[in-house]
């Protein structure tokens, strides 16, 4: 039997690499990347709850996560199309239109 | 060692490795390809939790759709290097790799002191029947209708929203 911090474990180490991600990349395909890995490490921590207290809710609330995730990734890349469209460029450090 | 343990370390491994690599690879396709194995290897640990249902979607929604409009953007927009940013900035890198350990350090020392009330139990004797398409879609149909209902339409405006927003003319 797998002790539940195992699982723990492993969903704190990809919420950590996300964090790690989003900061340190500069692409914002890639910083988007690393939002959905964090997405991941939390529905991982909703579905071993759900698993070992035997209650149904933690795999609905991942399965509404997992719609919005989708609809967050379709608008979200949308958007950085926009912008690269406009800027030519997905480098973050370059995008400060709204900076003054 | 069960042969469950052995999946969940395997999958765990697989899940971990490819994390790592789609935040250190420079080039965004090699990304989106270690996030397609990160998501493969934790349908592999869902299945370990007997969440079959939760599996399914993570490969087919996750590791399928978003993935592919993933790669598809990276395809059109020109998969530019960031040049000489890890040269330039390498101690802020390092700052922010060694706040992510102590970050990483303190949760772990949470979930241990935290979870003790867990650990006798292992999984409960329903877990077994919880992660069906069966009780799932019950649920979802009975007492998480209006939710439901609610996250189609969220869905049907974002497709028309990254329409719009994609474009050529913005008006």
């Amino acid at each position: 039997m797998i002790p539940i911090e195992h699982y723990l474990f492993l969903s704190s180490f990809m919420f950590v690499t996300g964090v790690v991600g989003v900061i340190t990349r500069r692409n914002a395909i890639v910083v988007f990347m690393s939002i959905e890995l964090m997405l991941n490490s939390a529905n991982l921590v909703f579905v071993t709850f759900s698993s070992y207290l035997g209650n149904v809710t933690g795999q609905l609330v991942v399965f509404f996560v997992m719609a919005v995730a989708a609809a967050e990734a379709a608008v979200g890349l949308a958007i950085i199309i926009a912008i690269f469209r406009n800027k030519l460029t997905v480098n973050l450090d370059e995008i400060n239109i709204l900076k003054w | 060692m069960s042969l469950e343990s052995v999946l969940f370390y395997f999958f765990a491994a697989i899940s971990i490795v490819t994390s790592i690599l789609v935040i250190s690879s420079k080039n965004p396709v090699l990304s989106a390809l270690s996030l397609i194995l990160n998501f493969a290897g934790l349908a592999g640990v869902y299945l370990t939790l007997y969440a079959q249902f939760i599996a399914v979607v993570q490969v087919i929604v996750y590791a399928g759709a978003i993935m592919v409009l993933f790669l598809f953007v990276i395809m059109l927009i020109r998969p530019e290097a960031e040049r000489n940013y890890f040269q330039e900035r390498k101690s802020f890198k390092m700052l922010t790799i060694g706040i992510g350990v102590i970050v990483l350090g303190q949760l772990m020392f949470l979930i241990i002191s935290g979870t003790s009330m867990f650990t006798s139990g292992g999984h409960s004797e329903q877990s077994l029947e919880v992660g069906t398409v069966e009780r799932i879609g019950w649920e979802l149909m009975t007492s998480y209708l209006l939710p439901f209902e609610a996250i189609g339409f969220l869905l049907l405006a974002a497709s028309i929203g990254a329409m719009v927003l994609a474009k050529k003319k913005f008006e």
